[in-house]
């Protein structure tokens, strides 16, 4: 065991943990939050997914000895109920989710990609995804919530003043 | 706006609602995330969640206030034993109970699944949660009971014939100008009435939140991260566990070195029950290090049947056999046909393999026990916890708490027994995760099925007689109210599984019984002179065999229905084929089902399809090529109706199939919530995709080898997607159907179709991976 100070989504802790345990059990054992998720421990599917000073990282096999003073980010670092980011108000509008354990992975691993390459080809968001699941399948949703986000640009949003496609539709 | 509206009941009462709108939703959506804190809940078992004294002497489903209670500010609880887990039932119930009373949504708060506080409902499966809660009984007969009452209620407290009386947000206003609340009338007090079954529901005709496409209510917190799982779930005092599965199928234990693992800090036990093992530890980390690095000796299992073999290996065994119709002229038909068709079809086992590895929380004392759970069936759950831990079924409350989706009874149940017996066994709150290989090897799959078909067609091309025999492979299932060992820790505890006791079939008799879709669409559907298949043909045998897996099943997301289905709509294909006839027009031909035949012609006219015989006879020998397929289907005979038409593109070189776009027709009569009905249906067609095009579980030996999510092939995000279009077709005035299955159980068969009309080759294996595909395609 050892103690660590660890920066999450702006705020600074301390944790007393073996310096391999992965980051994913910190945040979610130590620090309670709830965005990562254990999905399959194996890198593999993305539902554990957090931002590392800005890169998109597996939390489920980081060590937490090797966060070192870089700042972690996670889902509901992103953005609040009361103030969600402009990518969860996206997914919100099209209603890009069942189950919702996937998200972590869907929307982060997005993020990243567009503030690096604000014109990713429909090709490379799919690449960006392809070692992403939703097991529910919300794919169809999921794809609408990303050029949604993608066409608006990256400006914060609130909840008021958006009207959806749906409404239209429906 | 405002919008009046009437109801023809006998109170002939006037309800006033305001139109729901999308933005009021989102204005208020952030107090409507219905999260079951476990902070909340550790609280004594008598002090729960509901407003009442909560035991489970007191929820008695034919009494109202067991389903719905108003609190002294207005506030509407309703009690519910069917659950979301994430197809959208919290949703569709809030409104239900909204619309019902008459007032807005977020006036409503939904209690799902404990066995402390809400009605036994048995499991949320089966695509039943709709009609159970939404037809005439249950959920929404107690809200248009309490509905009704109210208004006697306040048709005595304010002087005025009840028929002049208007409702508008849960407030009663007589014409006189005088009003009271809800709460006035009831607050915080019992109704002490039983359900009246007389209280005339809310017509889908006069629906303001009902049927309209209501965002889900837990969207918010979802995309923010802050929704309680309960993986999510912390208990004070809790400590982790780790089980130790065995590493081969029917491995015992042997011996278990202890001492292998006393060096790791934090280890506080092992647990040993039979041939149960789990490791538990201060932290999640310690424990999953303990459960890695413990020794443990295993006698080695039986072996398993070799998997090239294994669907002919099912058809000698012995099995337990079931003759749902049998007009006893088909042998004779046969025999005097103008032609005969044979194919026999096959399907894997399939993992649920949800996003997340099960969780769940345990905290079991002395004398009683709370289990936090994602089970689909929180009171067998508490039946199958109180068997195993020795406590009295009253002492036991097990809560639900949403996982990962399900799609059918993935690990819930058996880490929810894990997290009892660990808990137990060191007096303290454990929370199990089980790994992704635990759960791979040892949750119960979908089962595997061979289906054989065989029909006679006349002369002019008709069919005259369909014969049609299924095997499928069974073992365990889900534990219900007495069967712990139906799931592995249940069984590794020391409780037998359900297995297959070989019996002959008797004849038909009672009533059709086509819940599993083994019945083809297209046969009379006779049972003791009376006919209620889809179809016309009344020359019909179909027998069911069940024989023994050597893997755990159970219901997986259509459970059998889709892979009946799967066979007897590709044969409907290839007897068109055969008799040179378009696939549409030729099950329009064999069906009398109208609404089966208004979701093929609605597909078919939504696709513009291309009507001509399949295949496409282009005969290409390399590039890409493209075909239509259609599949139809009354789900369990009577629980919705769809078609869908699939259009693929097939690699001739590579193998690979695209499918480019779905179109599909749905029918589950009136729709609750158009937008939670699409979000189903676009899952259902894609989840289908992935079972039809990658998904099965693989074994050598003796283990399975499908273990992680490289070694079972799912489609990840970064596929390209076809286009789904979706034509529903609402029918305000029957009963209510399930539509969560409806659309999966079609995939296969409308994809394995249109690989066909592409490329002349009948894939009849699933899944249709590209070595099937070349090997269909060398067979030409």
């Amino acid at each position: 065991m050892a103690a660590f100070s660890l920066k999450v989504n702006a705020d600074v802790h301390t944790v007393d943990v073996d310096p391999e345990t992965p980051l994913l059990y910190v945040l979610s054992d130590e620090l309670h939050l709830r965005g990562p998720k254990f999905g399959c421990g194996l890198a593999q599917c993305g539902a554990c997914t957090v931002l590392v000073q800005g890169e998109v990282v597996r939390s489920c096999v980081m060590p937490v000895g090797a966060v070192k003073q870089r700042e972690v980010t996670t889902l509901e670092g992103l953005g609040t109920a009361e103030n969600p980011h402009a990518i969860q108000q996206a997914f919100i509008d099209e209603g890009a989710a069942q189950c919702g354990f996937c998200l972590s992975g869907v929307i982060l691993t997005t993020k990243v990609l567009l503030d690096k390459t604000p014109k990713a080809s429909d090709e490379q968001i799919r690449e960006a995804l392809s070692s992403v699941l939703c097991r529910c399948f919300t794919h169809t949703r999921m794809m609408r919530a990303i050029k949604r986000y993608q066409a608006r640009g990256h400006e914060n949003s609130v909840l008021d003043g958006h009207t959806s496609e749906r409404d239209v539709r429906e | 706006m405002k919008t009046l509206y009437l109801t023809d009941t006998h109170l002939k009462e006037t309800c006033v609602n305001k139109e729901f709108s999308r933005r009021d939703f989102l204005k208020t959506s952030g107090a409507l995330v219905v999260s079951f804190g476990a902070a909340s809940v550790i609280a004594p078992l008598a002090a729960a969640q509901g407003p009442f004294d909560t035991h489970p002497s007191h929820i008695d489903p034919a009494k109202l206030d067991s389903w719905l209670a108003v609190a002294s500010d207005g506030t509407v609880t309703a009690y519910t034993g069917k659950c979301d887990f994430g197809q959208g039932m919290l949703t569709v119930q809030t409104q239900l109970v909204a619309e019902e009373l008459c007032v807005p949504i977020n006036k409503v708060r939904i209690i799902q699944c404990d066995t402390s506080v809400t009605p036994d409902q048995g499991t949320t499966s089966g695509s039943q949660s709709t009609p159970t809660n939404f037809n005439t009984q249950n959920l929404a007969q107690a809200a248009a009971t309490a509905r009704e009452a109210l208004i006697g209620m306040a048709a005595q407290k304010l002087g005025s014939p009840a028929d002049q009386l208007t409702v508008e947000d849960g407030v009663i206003r007589a014409r006189s100008g005088k009003r009271i609340s809800y709460d006035q009338l009831i607050g915080g007090k019992r109704f002490d009435i039983t359900l009246n079954f007389g209280a005339k529901r809310r017509s889908p005709t006069e629906w303001k939140v009902l049927g309209k496409p209501v965002p889900s209510l837990d969207w918010l917190a979802l995309m923010t991260g802050t929704f309680e799982f309960v993986h999510n779930v912390h208990v004070p005092g809790m400590v982790h566990g780790r089980v130790v599965r065995p590493p081969e199928t029917g491995a015992t234990v042997a011996h278990v070195d202890e001492k292998s693992v006393e060096q790791i800090p934090g280890l506080i036990k092992v647990v040993v029950r039979n041939n149960f093992i789990g490791v538990v530890a201060e932290k999640q980390w310690q424990a999953a290090q303990g459960a890695e690095l413990l020794k443990v000796t295993w006698k080695p299992g039986p072996g398993l049947p070799a998997q090239k073999d294994f669907y002919d290996s099912m058809r000698r065994q012995p099995s337990r056999d079931v003759m749902l119709v049998n007009s006893k002229d088909v042998d004779e038909k046969l025999k005097a046909a103008a032609h005969i068709l044979r194919a026999t079809y096959s399907h894997p086992y399939q993992a649920h393999g949800s996003i997340g590895s099960s969780c769940a929380v345990a905290d079991v004392q002395a004398n009683r026990a709370t289990v936090w759970s994602a089970t689909q069936s929180v009171y067998p759950t508490q039946h199958g916890v109180s068997t195993l831990t020795g406590l009295p079924l009253d002492s036991v409350r097990v809560i639900f708490v949403r996982g990962a989706g399900c799609y059918g009874i993935n690990a819930a149940d058996t880490v929810s027994y894990d997290a009892a017996l660990l808990s137990q066994a060191v007096r303290r709150p454990v929370r199990v995760q089980l790994t992704r290989h635990d759960e791979f090897i040892s949750e119960n799959y979908g089962s595997a099925c061979v289906i054989e078909q065989q029909v006679g067609i006349d002369a002019r091309g008709a069919i005259a007689a369909w014969d049609c025999a299924t095997w499928s492979a069974t073992f365990g299932g889900r534990p219900g109210y007495d069967k712990p060992g139906n799931v592995i820790t249940g069984m590794l505890a020391g409780f037998n599984p359900e297995t297959v006791t070989p019996r002959a079939a008797a004849e038909p008799s009672g009533e059709l019984r086509n819940g599993n879709n083994a019945v083809p669409s297209y046969v009379a559907g006779c049972v003791g002179g009376k006919c209620s298949g889809g179809g016309s043909i009344r020359s019909e045998r179909v027998v069911t065999h069940a024989v023994e897996s050597p893997f755990f099943t159970g219901p997986l997301r259509s459970p059998l229905r889709l892979q009946n289905t799967f066979a007897q709509e590709c044969f409907m294909d290839e007897i068109s084929t055969r008799v040179k006839a378009d696939p549409v027009a030729y099950r329009l031909q064999h069906l009398s089902d109208a609404r089966i035949i208004d979701v093929v012609k609605a597909a078919a006219k939504a696709s513009n399809w291309d009507a001509r015989p399949s295949p496409r006879r282009r005969n290409p020998r390399t590039g890409m090529v493209d075909g239509r397929g259609i599949a139809c289907v009354a789900y369990e005979g009577d629980n919705g109706y769809a078609a869908l038409v699939a259009e693929v593109e097939v690699n001739l070189v590579s193998g690979g199939v695209q499918p480019k776009r779905f179109f599909i027709a749905h029918d589950c009569g009136p729709i609750s919530n158009p937008d939670g009905l699409r979000n189903q249906i676009e899952g259902g067609i894609l989840q289908g995709m992935s079972r039809a095009l990658g998904e099965e579980i693989t074994w050598d030996e003796r283990k399975v080898t499908s273990i992680d999510w490289e070694s079972y092939k799912t489609l990840s995000l970064g596929i390209e997607l076809p286009a789904i279009e979706i034509v529903f077709i609402d029918r305000p005035t029957a009963e209510a159907t399930g539509a969560g299955e409806t659309a999966i159980t079609l995939v296969a068969a409308a994809i394995g179709n249109a690989i066909f009309d592409a490329t002349g080759g009948r894939l009849r294996q699933v899944p249709f991976t590209p070595d099937r595909v070349k090997a269909a395609l060398r067979e030409l």
